[in-house]
């Protein structure tokens, strides 16, 4: 038996307390920061709304009733009504279970193939990176409102083509991401530590390369439901998104815009719940990436 | 008594293909490492010592690298020309290698358990509860106190000291036949050094591990290895006895690196450093690649490459100085005995 050397005892007492994996840690900073829990918030308060829409909504989706068409906030009808009797308020909690629902897939399915590309690109380099790196540039060279415009038009306008459209414009930002991390990470002496006792390509790929090339996925997966939110308004806002009786903020923002001097509630709260969800979700991801962003990490 | 090499490495040619053409990092290396053994592998940064253990464990990165000619015999098994596939069950089994930085050979996101039994399981048969036996046994024999809770903690709660002791378990945790230390104790402090030193030591004792240790640091190879291999500039200049070497420097290379250890007894004397650097792997086209920077250099050494001399009791230099050392000797007798 090898002989146990003193090792300081006092040191790790301390340490002892409490097992902290990364991620814990990642979390006790985030609570500290309070824009971040704002965010949050914000964040888990249209979640709420949108999960519960159909109970806590005072009105359905498309209840019409033209003889209170255009009224104004009232009591009664919290946001006023739009030009078909509509209550305002209900077409905007029923949008937020629509925008986010957009946001999350386009998000998770652009994340999940952008993640993948980027990790085979990262980690083989040589040709499959030539390749797949080449494909994000061909991607990124078009404006990404017109690359979805198109990604529609060739689709059909619909809210699920418009999810379609946003996930694939976004799939470049992740996979870029991922490859340059997986570049890194794969220098990193643990990877080389894992193949030194046998470690299989695809089980490093997946239980080393990728789990430490999380963090810059979720960071930038907070910040891109913001922009696949609003991209999806704006796709809505075109036409080329939800269509008309669905209560999808930007198609709501398109459908009033004539109303604008008439009946400014009718644009007013669709537009702020954008703005509102908007701002949540970039909070929240500026506080994720304060909080498990390596380069802060000491 | 004379035991059998684990490892037999014949004429290693390694070279790295850049745009600027065929950098040879190895050039031709013979060594061979005999079970229960301690060789160690000395040399400057850049003089192949690392290559040359990657090589063995078939680590190279190709490209740019490649094993451009020789053999490498582990248990008489050719590894130069054994599949991935082959490799992939013969490292961490047969043999394991530990790194220079225990701060970032551990995978910060899982705990030291989940590593240690992820490493047993690969090439081990059985269930968790084994491997996490296994892998509790054998933080206790790399000297980790309260090795139980240790399997709970991330590598960010240990010192430098305790996961170089973590990484060695892992390199050990399937009884490899040859452990090869690439640098194990560089990133260390002095006293977490010796700790280990004394650890690896006792492994070759103990576990009859044979051990190839890699270092620059020539305190380290005294304390530890029986034998030791000098290399420069992608050869071997010499190799011999650890104690012999240290008595007896032959090479101007060796004797250069040990009169570059600081001594206190001599503190009035400014530290000897050897000119010049490592020059480039593939610069020197002609002559020996220490001629630039050697204090003993004549015309010759400018002109021709050394062969390695056998300079007797299995000692052997790569120096022109030790080419007819007899016959020198033999004219030297002379002409005393005629004055």
């Amino acid at each position: 038996m090898a002989e146990p050397a003193k090792l300081p005892e006092q040191d790790w007492e301390e340490q002892q307390e409490e097992t902290l994996s990364p991620w814990k840690e990642g979390w006790r900073k985030f609570k500290k920061n309070k824009i971040a829990l704002a965010g949050l918030s914000i964040v888990t308060f249209f979640i709420i709304l949108a999960l519960t829409s159909p109970w806590i909504a005072p009105q359905g989706i498309d209840e019409q009733n033209l003889s209170i068409r255009l009224q104004p906030p009232s009591s009664e009808f919290w946001f006023g009504t739009d030009d078909f009797g509509r209550d305002v308020f209900s077409r905007v909690i029923h949008g937020a279970r629509l925008s986010l629902t957009v946001g999350f897939l386009a998000v998770v399915g652009s994340a999940v193939v952008g993640s993948l590309l980027g990790i085979l690109a990262g980690y083989y380099g040589k040709w499959v990176d030539t390749i797949i790196s080449r494909l994000f540039d061909i991607l990124l060279a078009f404006p990404s409102i017109l690359l979805a415009i198109a990604v529609v038009a060739i689709l059909g306008p619909s809210l699920q083509n418009a999810l379609i459209a946003i996930a694939i414009i976004n799939i470049p930002n992740f996979g870029r991401l991922i490859r340059s991390r997986v570049l890194s990470v794969k220098e990193e002496e643990y990877i080389m530590a894992a193949r030194a006792v046998g470690m299989k390509d695809s089980r490093i790929l997946f239980s080393h390369v990728l789990p430490n090339s999380m963090t810059p996925i979720i960071v930038q997966g907070s910040l891109a439901v913001a922009t696949a939110i609003l991209e999806a308004a704006a796709l809505g806002f075109l036409g080329l998104g939800a269509r008309a009786p669905q209560p999808e903020w930007g198609a709501m923002l398109s459908a009033s815009r004539a109303l604008l001097v008439q009946a400014p509630w009718t644009l007013v709260f669709p537009g702020l719940a954008i703005m509102l969800v908007v701002l949540g979700f970039n909070l929240l991801g500026d506080g994720l990436r304060d909080a498990f962003d390596p380069k802060m990490k000491t | 008594m004379r035991k059998e090499p684990v490892l037999q490495v014949e004429d290693l040619r390694v070279s790295f293909f850049t745009d600027e053409g065929e950098i040879p990092a190895v050039d031709g290396i013979d060594f061979y490492v005999r079970e229960g053994e301690v060789l160690g592998i000395v040399g400057e940064s850049g003089c192949g010592k690392s290559v040359t253990s990657l090589s063995v464990m078939g680590l190279i990165p190709k490209p740019p690298g490649k094993i451009t000619g020789g053999q490498i015999k582990l248990n008489g098994e050719e590894l130069t020309t054994a599949t991935e596939k082959r490799m992939r069950t013969i490292r961490g089994n047969e043999v394991a290698m530990i790194f220079q930085e225990p701060m970032t050979s551990l995978n910060p996101l899982f705990t030291i358990g989940n590593q240690l039994m992820d490493a047993t399981l690969i090439h081990k048969k059985g269930n968790k509860k084994q491997a996490k036996q296994r892998a509790v046994e054998m933080l206790k024999l790399v000297g980790l106190p309260r090795a139980e809770e240790l399997m709970n903690d991330y590598p960010h709660q240990l010192s430098g000291g305790m996961r170089q002791r973590v990484m060695i378990a892992m390199a050990l945790v399937c009884e490899p036949k040859l452990l090869i230390a690439d640098e194990p104790t560089t990133a260390l402090d002095v006293t977490i050094q010796a700790q280990i030193l004394k650890l690896m030591k006792n492994i070759n004792a103990e576990l009859n591990t044979a051990i190839m240790l890699i270092t620059h640091d020539l305190g380290v190879v005294a304390e530890t290895c029986e034998r030791v291999v000098v290399m420069y500039a992608g050869k071997i200049v010499e190799n011999g006895l650890a104690v012999d070497i240290f008595k007896d420097p032959q090479h101007p290379y060796t004797k250069g690196l040990i009169q570059s250890v600081p001594d206190m007894r001599y503190k009035k004397q400014r530290l000897y450093s050897i000119p010049g650097n490592v020059p480039r792997p593939g610069s020197i086209k002609k002559g020996c690649r220490f001629a630039a920077r050697c204090d003993f250099a004549f015309e010759r050494c400018m002109q021709e490459d050394p062969p390695l001399y056998d300079t007797g009791e299995g000692r052997s230099t790569r120096c022109f100085l030790f080419d007819h050392k007899e016959a020198k000797e033999d004219d030297n007798q002379r002409t005393t005995v005629t004055s």
